[in-house]
């Protein structure tokens, strides 16, 4: 698979993307991929601190309820409103509209330089895939 | 295939079910003798005629896929084949009327069937008393936390931690969670056990219990159970037994034998009461001695004066169903147990454990199988070859549907990817495995050949691909008439 360079990930399948001061999380393609049609995203409190793989909400496919955990440590100044009457955007657009939560990051240097950028991300899902 | 009519749609104004008898007494006007807020208007019930009545269900049973239909390898569910003498017996007029207020003077057989199906229960799977109160197995887990909650407070103690293996069945964590404790997962090894270090770095003085599906949702044996239950008892710990599996072990291992302190077993999957239709189940619990006085009451006894409902001592947990339970099914269980007797039993768990055999020899060649090792009454496959070709393990579900043969589970367990869980049950005959391996490899050659095929399953099904996202978010269960 091949994912936008433009963005880093986690080995949980969830990317982050700076938006200015902030960054823009969601779930992978290929997270969206395996989960199957999703029915419910549940969303924390905005104003909510999260540390680097906190779990920070739940998705719900009609196969399983998954954990959503962050990939960057910081408080979380906003969540995907538009998630809760259209939770088929996390299949339709998974990085695009169907982004989860806006995080304003504790050290926006290093926020996301223990994530794997695109191409080690290739990698891993491939070995997954194998 | 046309839509069957809702029932309602079916009706016609004034067209009788059925003529009653005209009454032998004189009518009288309601609004002469009762106060005006009590009387009813007329009931919006459908106006249609036997026939009608009798040919709607008789197609909508039709429609159905049943164990008396086809085999039905629902992994984790033991859809076996349910005798209809069960039905008859909990027919038998002294079992299915009396009332639950009766006096126990003129119930005695029907307290000495559940008084001595408890003991038997008992036996098989090596408890020193058993409840037959549960109406489900979920609801039996939570009552045996509750036990084993009560029996911590007996001590002196609290803890609130239960460990779960991620091979359990759903219902543990979920139970655990619901008797506001909290689940810590223990991972699996590549052997299919649980993970000893994993397990011996997570047992602290907080956990309460270990919640143990055995065999697992893999349809493995916990090879090290021993060393599991004794490491658990060491720390100050209860190891809670989910039972649903017990097909695999019935007559062979008593699960009480093996350091389990307490365990529910589901009659409507081993001991054949009916289910797939939403129940009612029944969830019978045993423990061992320590954990008997917290039980639900009452319990049933025999006594010099006869069998009698004794009420739940001081350390009871309190009652959890009204009256004594599901007691049909209880009839039922205990005349499974009775047609087929000790070894019986014995010859249920070797021929369940040997299809599921049978069955990973004959697939082994077209699917992966992550953790292949002999297994028990199940084997779980993994699709990932066929995904690698474009299809999911959706598809070849559906694609088996068009082969007239019910799908397995799929999806679970979690930690097997694009999962296939295949649990044939002792009642299937070589015949019937046969077709059952036979649809599955050609489904497998399908899938390299015409893809597509698998991908436009089911094509013979009364409906094709549902929308699951909107029968999840916003399903429509109501009716409504057209003006």
């Amino acid at each position: 698979m091949k994912f936008p360079s433009d963005a880093r990930y986690s080995r949980e399948h969830e990317w982050a993307r700076f938006d200015g001061d902030d960054v823009i999380v969601g779930i992978t393609p290929y997270a969206a991929d395996e989960l199957g049609d999703v029915v419910y995203v549940e969303l924390p409190a905005v104003g909510l601190h999260v540390e680097v793989m906190d779990e920070f909400g739940t998705v719900e496919s009609v196969k399983a309820v998954s954990p959503l955990y962050a990939p960057v440590a910081g408080d979380i100044i906003g969540v995907n409103e538009a998630l809760d009457g259209a939770p088929e955007l996390v299949n339709s657009s998974p990085m695009g509209d169907g982004w989860l939560i806006r995080v304003r990051p504790d050290d926006h240097a290093t926020a996301v330089e223990d994530l794997l950028d695109a191409e080690a991300y290739d990698a891993f899902v491939d070995e997954l895939l194998a | 295939m046309a839509s069957e009519p809702l029932i309602f749609e079916l009706a016609s104004p004034g067209r009788p079910g059925v003529r009653p008898p005209l009454p032998q007494f004189d009518a009288v006007d309601p609004a002469a003798v009762l106060p005006e807020g009590q009387i009813r208007g007329a009931l919006d019930l459908p106006e249609v005629s036997e026939i009608d009545v009798m040919r709607h269900f008789v197609r909508l049973s039709q429609r159905n896929h049943s164990i008396d239909t086809a085999i039905y390898p629902l992994g984790s569910c033991t859809m076996k084949y349910n005798p209809k003498i069960n039905e008859v017996t909990a027919r038998l007029p002294g079992l299915l009327e009396p009332h639950p207020y009766q006096p126990e003077s003129s119930v005695q057989g029907l307290l000495a069937l559940i008084h001595d199906l408890e003991a038997v229960l008992a036996e098989l799977a090596g408890f020193a008393t058993v409840t037959t109160q549960p109406a489900a197995g979920s609801q039996g887990e939570m009552v045996g936390l509750f036990c084993i909650q009560a029996w911590l407070r007996s001590r002196g103690e609290r803890r609130t931690t239960v460990l779960v293996p991620d091979s359990a069945h759903g219902t543990n964590p979920a139970t655990a969670t619901m008797t506001g404790m909290r689940v810590e997962p223990l991972g699996t090894g590549p052997d299919g056990n649980i993970d000893l270090a994993e397990l011996d770095a997570k047992l602290d003085d907080d956990v309460a219990a270990l919640m143990l599906t055995l065999p697992t949702t893999l349809g493995l044996f916990e090879q090290r159970i021993l060393d599991v239950t004794r490491r658990v008892h060491a720390a100050g710990g209860q190891v809670y037994g989910d039972g649903a599996n017990m097909n695999a072990m019935l007559g062979r291992v008593r699960p009480g034998d093996l350091g389990i302190d307490v365990m529910h077993l589901n009659l409507h999957k081993t001991f054949t009461t009916p289910h797939g239709g939403g129940g009612p189940g029944a969830g019978a619990l045993g423990v061992q001695a320590h954990l008997a006085p917290f039980l639900p009451g009452p319990r049933f006894v025999k006594t010099d004066a006869g069998y009698a409902l004794e009420p739940a001592g001081p350390d009871s947990i309190g009652r959890v169903h009204s009256h004594v339970g599901n007691v049909g099914n209880l009839i039922r269980a205990y005349t499974y147990i009775r047609s087929l007797g000790r070894d019986g039993m014995r010859e249920v768990a070797d021929d369940a454990v040997l299809h599921a055999n049978y069955l990973r020899a004959r697939l082994a060649p077209h699917f992966d199988i992550p953790y292949d090792r002999i297994c028990m009454h199940e084997v779980v496959l993994a699709g990932t070859r066929q995904r690698r070709l474009g299809v999911r393990t959706t598809d070849i579900a559906k694609r088996l549907i068009d082969y007239g043969v019910h799908p397995p589970t799929v999806y679970f367990p979690l930690i097997v990817d694009e999962a296939l869980m295949i649990e044939p049950t002792e009642t299937e005959s070589i015949e019937s495995l046969d077709q059952f391996a036979e649809a599955l490899i050609n489904v497998a050659d399908e899938a390299k050949a015409a893809p597509d095929l698998l991908h436009a399953a089911p094509t013979t099904a009364p409906v094709r691909r549902l929308d699951e996202v909107t029968a999840n978010r916003s399903p429509d269960v109501n009716w409504t008439p057209a003006d």
